[in-house]
């Protein structure tokens, strides 16, 4: 099995880890024997990622930087056997969720976590989360430079932070390294983007107060261009800010998104400023061996030379109309010549988004280790990456994701479904995500309507919280619950791309469970009917607004 | 009550409310709420002898930030107290942030304190305890390594 190109662990980390476990090991000991009380044991077990849902306790693995090696899916479907029923789902935040965990059960599936160097710190709770990054990270052909480096500082600086464990609320930090956002990085608490000034050096914006939930907003530039090495300075000052001033006294007021709102971003931006000017100069500066030393571990992957036009993918091209359109939806530009990047569909028609087993995190594992230098990527559209394919292996990597069923051509199409777990695991949820997102992915399965549609993407809430981020789907769906009847109220022209992001709005009355296929159907129908050559549908809403598509649904349903 | 602490200062030592303090400043013990400015101490830290951080609930971390700037910030070495929502769990964090003496009536509270500094025997942040963090470490190893 190849080496990991990405961070690995040394001996710090791993006791830093080991000591986690066995620490949570001693809590779960004590609630179990009664002497915590589930009110104090409640932030222990979030911060170790265990959430109570409706059944049963979910663990939320953290997959840092959405990067893994083969070695480590294949433990986590080991996990997922011994400890769970056999299968995970993969968040919109680069973890993997398992449903059926028993508390007796956690402290030894976070020690076999530990064996592959990986945890479930954080991934819960009121403290700054696992921290994400573009899914195409060090191997996209447009990166200015690899967000992973960046995230992995930040992720050792926030790993049980004494200062920042008990924030008014949770703060999830997102990073890119490209122009093309793949990251959100406007609607997380802190979205990082790197970027080259004219001088020509690389720094970040840092974008503050962006999120979803039941108060969606966008985040605005809190600091256009930080000089790198200043990055843990600048992140401490802003978090300490939120933590002194950030709102305690309303649960749903508590995100850095209203403290930010209600003073404004210059006089955020200013006390900020102020508190940074007291940091600056500590023992947070990055020195420039300390990045290199973190830097080199991500070195990209040393890829022999292969040919970059294949007679035999050519010909394939010709023959095979599905594998036509996967290269063209599933298939993206790799920096080095002669390789792709793979996305794993993990949206097959009819299948709950996200959703792997055992069996099938294996055969990705085995595929990875063939074809994609042992590495794979989470991307928060809930689908698994291979990063690094040769053009030549593509036909095989093909046949084999097909095996798995995961090949399916579909990645940015209309069943490229992001959705919560919604009703059928979540205690928060009104109203199930899972059965609609699939009805809907059964009911436009054809690839190619599918490719004649084109981009769109159609994300499903199962309540406020905006799990699915429904807010910012080119088609939102979010589910409400009125009188123990789940309806569903439908926006369009949500967009999370860099510069263009905006949320939706709400088109009208929601409609019951069973018109929703209806519903999206009436809204695709209008768009066919009156997009411009190679249009995509947000660029169709945005040019011609609501009405049109209104009037059609509701003649529809 | 029970206080656990290194500092030496009796529980009976009398720390003035902050608005009352602020109106004779001489004072050398002050209780704050997680609201109140530490940094009008900041003339004050040499001749202060306790300042007491209050937790309002153990999951209100606003005293936290409060310790690290009166360390870190003011310079202030005198003692640090927490009081109010004051558990074993969270005492690592406290003692990272720089208090050095804690009020808890939690059974089992003085053993998890004995235990607290070496419950984690590396730390990936610089706070006010003086442990060297990680990325420290890392740097005098990577040093011994070249010499």
């Amino acid at each position: 099995m190849p080496d990991a190109h990405f961070y690995r662990y040394d001996d710090y980390d791993r006791t830093l880890v080991g000591e986690r476990v066995e620490q949570f090991r001693d809590q779960v000991r004590r609630r179990l024997a009664g002497e915590l009380t589930e009110e104090q044991f409640k932030p222990l077990r979030l911060h170790n990622g265990l959430y109570l849902q409706l059944h049963a306790y979910m663990l939320r693995i953290a997959i840092p930087y959405g990067t893994l090696s083969s070695r480590q899916l294949r433990k986590l479907a080991d996990i997922s056997r011994k400890y769970d029923r056999g299968y995970g789902h993969f968040t919109t935040r680069q973890n993997l969720q398992l449903n059926w965990i028993r508390l007796e059960d956690a402290p030894d599936a976070l020690a076999a976590l530990a064996e592959v160097d990986m945890h479930a710190l954080q991934t819960s709770g009121n403290c700054i989360r696992n921290v994400t990054a573009d899914h195409f990270a060090g191997a996209a052909a447009d990166e200015i430079e690899d967000p992973r480096i960046w995230a992995e500082i930040v992720r050792q600086w926030s790993t049980l932070h004494p200062e920042f464990t008990y924030l008014p609320r949770k703060f999830k930090i997102a990073i890119t390294g490209s122009p093309n956002d793949r990251a959100a990085v406007r609607v997380h608490d802190i979205g990082l983007r790197l970027w080259r000034n004219d001088e020509g050096e690389v720094g970040f914006e840092v974008i503050v107060g962006g999120g979803l939930g039941r108060t969606p907003m966008i985040g605005k530039t809190l600091r256009a261009f930080l000089p790198r090495n200043e990055l843990l300075a600048y992140l401490e000052a802003t978090l300490r800010v939120y933590n002194r001033y950030g709102r305690r006294d309303n649960l749903y007021k508590a995100r850095i998104k209203i403290l930010v709102h209600e003073v404004g971003v210059e006089r955020m931006r200013a006390d900020v400023e102020a508190e940074y000017a007291g940091t600056r100069d500590g023992l947070l500066g990055l020195s420039s061996e300390t990045i290199e030393a973190i830097a080199h571990q991500f070195a990209p992957p040393d890829l022999p030379s292969r040919p970059a036009v294949v007679g035999a993918v050519e010909a394939l091209k010709l023959g095979d109309r599905d594998f036509a359109l996967w290269l063209k939806s599933n298939v993206a530009s790799h920096r080095a010549s002669g390789y792709a990047i793979v996305t794993a569909s993990l949206k097959p028609a009819g299948a709950p988004p996200g959703d792997a087993s055992a069996v099938q995190m294996e055969g990705v594992a085995d595929i990875a280790d063939t074809y994609s230098q042992g590495e794979l990527r989470v991307s928060h559209e809930q689908n698994l990456i291979l990063p690094h394919v040769a053009v030549e292996d593509l036909p095989a990597v093909y046949a084999a994701l097909g095996r798995l069923g995961f090949a399916e051509a579909n990645v940015g199409k209309i069943t490229d479904i992001i959705a919560c777990p919604g009703l059928d695991y979540c205690a928060l949820a009104n109203a199930r995500s899972i059965p609609v997102a699939q009805r809907i992915s059964s009911h436009f399965a054809s690839l190619a309507r599918q490719h004649d549609i084109g981009d769109l993407k159609i994300k499903i809430s199962g309540c406020i919280n905006a799990c699915g981020h429904h807010h910012v789907g080119h088609i939102g769906i979010l589910g409400v619950d009125r009188n123990g009847v789940e309806l569903y109220q439908i926006s369009l022209g949500g967009d999370v791309d860099f510069g263009r992001t905006a949320l939706g709005t709400i088109i009208g009355p929601a409609v019951t469970a069973d018109k929703v296929v209806e519903a999206v159907d009436a809204v695709v129908a209008t768009y066919l009917d009156v997009r411009n050559d190679g249009e995509r549908f947000v660029d169709t809403y945005r040019r011609i607004g609501a009405q049109p598509f209104k009037e059609r649904l509701y003649e529809t349903v | 009550m029970k206080l656990f602490s290194d500092a030496g200062l009796p529980a009976t030592y009398v720390a003035l409310p902050f608005a009352d303090w602020r109106t004779r400043s001489d004072w050398p013990a002050v209780a704050l709420a997680n609201t109140d400015p530490v940094e009008e101490l900041a003339a004050h830290v040499d001749r202060l002898r306790l300042v007491v951080l209050h937790f309002p609930k153990f999951s209100d971390g606003r005293a936290y930030s409060q310790a690290r700037l009166l360390r870190g910030r003011l310079g202030y070495r005198g003692e640090l107290r927490a009081t109010g929502g004051v558990l074993q769990d969270q005492v690592a964090f406290m003692l990272r942030c720089g208090f050095d003496s804690f009020e808890s009536d939690q059974a089992g509270f003085g053993e998890a304190l004995a235990r607290a500094r070496t419950v984690f025997s590396v730390v990936y942040q610089p706070a006010e305890d003086g442990r060297a963090p990680v990325s420290l470490l890392r740097h005098e190893r990577r040093n011994a390594a070249l010499t």
